[in-house]
């Protein structure tokens, strides 16, 4: 078992760190990268919190539309694989419901700003 | 640091070739550029006052363009024919020859405008164009599909069961499977509707970031390096992918105007649009660029440039797997 702080406590408060007291101190394109930066420890910190539950749920949904067992990738291989091949479509019960959430759940740590991804959760 | 008063010097003999009485040339920067193309910015020297003016090159010993791009001599050409026919193009002053010993590629014209999205959809500058953008923009567009066929350079030809072909053979190459864009896929191959009746110029990458806008509108299309021949409503689907509305998803064009805008202004030269192929096209083009924010992903680890946004630009091809289940599986 490793000692506290966590990941996540340690990647925010470096990310604060430079958020807070480096970038005023930054200027021209060097400013754009700590930007980016900055993101991609925010990107990360909501990864180590929301992933898990996301996969478990997302794996738990395949099990299902598959009815076959697997690792995730394997699962999603297998349901790449029938989309393509027209085994399943969207007239598929559970398919439409299972690629929304599967999705809303990646931009929840990829991109949470993203317009599509807001009016989304708001019209749910 | 010694590059700069380098390429100044070789500037400065290139335009005193073509250019009477420039003296030199100032203030050279990189604007952009990878291993292969980069973009100056430089004055020309002159008693009249200094010109502004962009280099366009392939750096020596880079000649050939790779993959689908056009090539700097057709984008020169292209960029003189817009220009010539009243369509907002630079001019191009100088096409770059073996003497000048700065590679290939051409010089331009400078346009001062905009081309940050976000500034172009935000600044009070720009209050007064917005609204007039979208219609404007069609007839631009317009007016590149209906250039002068028999003056064009050779490009590609394009249509949409190769392009589905070539984005399909792109995504497998990564892979990573994503049930999405694999939904995607069988959707633009279920409803290909083929070979176009009208095959065109198409500029291929008419978006913000290539368009330099000014509180008057817009000044200039940049950046042929994708043009080739196929279905003019390719343009006018991929001026409407969300990608390019950063945040305005309400207004399709651009994120400054509707679609009934872009095709009333693309319609007053006497051309038709065909929305049921423009939104075709905006899909495949949802698509397209979900799958280059892939790439990006892939050059990132396996290229020489090792670089965060690079990165973080592959994280962003989940916005496209959103943006194309509200385009093919809108919730009720």
């Amino acid at each position: 078992m490793q000692d506290e702080p966590t990941p996540i406590e340690l990647i925010k408060a470096v990310a604060d760190f430079l958020r807070n007291e480096i970038t005023p101190a930054i200027k021209g394109h060097n400013a754009f990268k700590l930007r980016v930066g900055i993101n991609a420890l925010d990107l990360v910190t909501r990864q180590l919190a929301l992933a898990s539950g996301g996969d478990a749920a997302e794996h738990a949904r395949l099990k299902q539309l598959l009815a076959a067992d697997g690792s995730l990738i394997e699962l999603n291989r297998a349901l790449s694989d029938k989309i393509a091949k027209g085994e399943v479509d969207l007239a598929t019960p559970g398919l439409s419901e299972h690629l929304w959430q599967t999705t809303m759940d990646k931009l929840a740590v990829d991109q949470p700003n993203y317009a599509s991804y807001k009016r989304e959760l708001g019209d749910k | 640091m010694i590059q700069r008063p380098m390429i100044e010097q070789q500037l400065g003999r290139c335009v005193a070739s073509w250019y009477l009485g420039a003296t030199g040339v100032t203030g050279a920067a990189k604007l952009s550029g990878g291993a292969s193309q980069e973009t100056w910015t430089f004055d020309i020297v002159h008693p009249d006052g200094p010109v502004g003016a962009i280099l366009r090159r392939a750096p020596p010993g880079y000649g050939a363009s790779p993959g689908r791009a056009a090539g700097l001599d057709a984008e020169a050409t292209l960029m003189q024919l817009a220009h010539d026919a009243g369509l907002p193009s630079p001019r191009v002053m100088h096409v770059l020859e073996p003497e000048d010993e700065l590679g290939t590629g051409f010089i331009m014209q400078r346009i001062e405008g905009e081309t940050i999205a976000r500034k172009i959809l935000r600044d009070e500058e720009f209050a007064k164009a917005r609204p007039l953008l979208a219609r404007q923009l069609g007839r631009v567009i317009a007016g590149i599909h209906g250039l002068p066929a028999e003056k064009l350079p050779k490009l590609r030809e394009m249509t949409s069961t190769k392009e589905i072909a070539d984005l399909e053979r792109e995504y497998r190459s990564f892979g990573w499977p994503r049930p999405v864009f694999e939904l995607a896929l069988r959707w633009l191959r279920e409803r290909d509707p083929g070979p176009s009746k009208e095959v065109t110029l198409v500029h291929g990458d008419f978006r913000h970031g290539n368009l330099i806008i000014g509180a008057d509108g817009l000044r200039a299309v940049l950046d042929w390096e994708l043009a080739h021949f196929g279905d003019p409503m390719e343009d006018l689907g991929w001026i409407c992918v969300n990608s390019w509305r950063f945040g305005e998803i309400d207004k399709p064009v651009g994120g400054f105007g509707a679609r009934e805008d872009l095709f009333a202004g693309y319609e007053e030269t006497g051309r038709k649009c065909d929305p049921d192929r423009v939104m075709f096209w905006e899909v495949m083009g949802t698509l397209r660029w979900g799958i280059m924010c892939c790439g990006m992903m892939q050059r990132f680890r396996q290229g020489p440039d090792h670089s965060m946004e690079r990165a973080m630009i592959g994280r962003r091809s989940s916005e496209t797997e959103i943006d194309l289940l509200r385009l093919l599986a809108p919730r009720a």
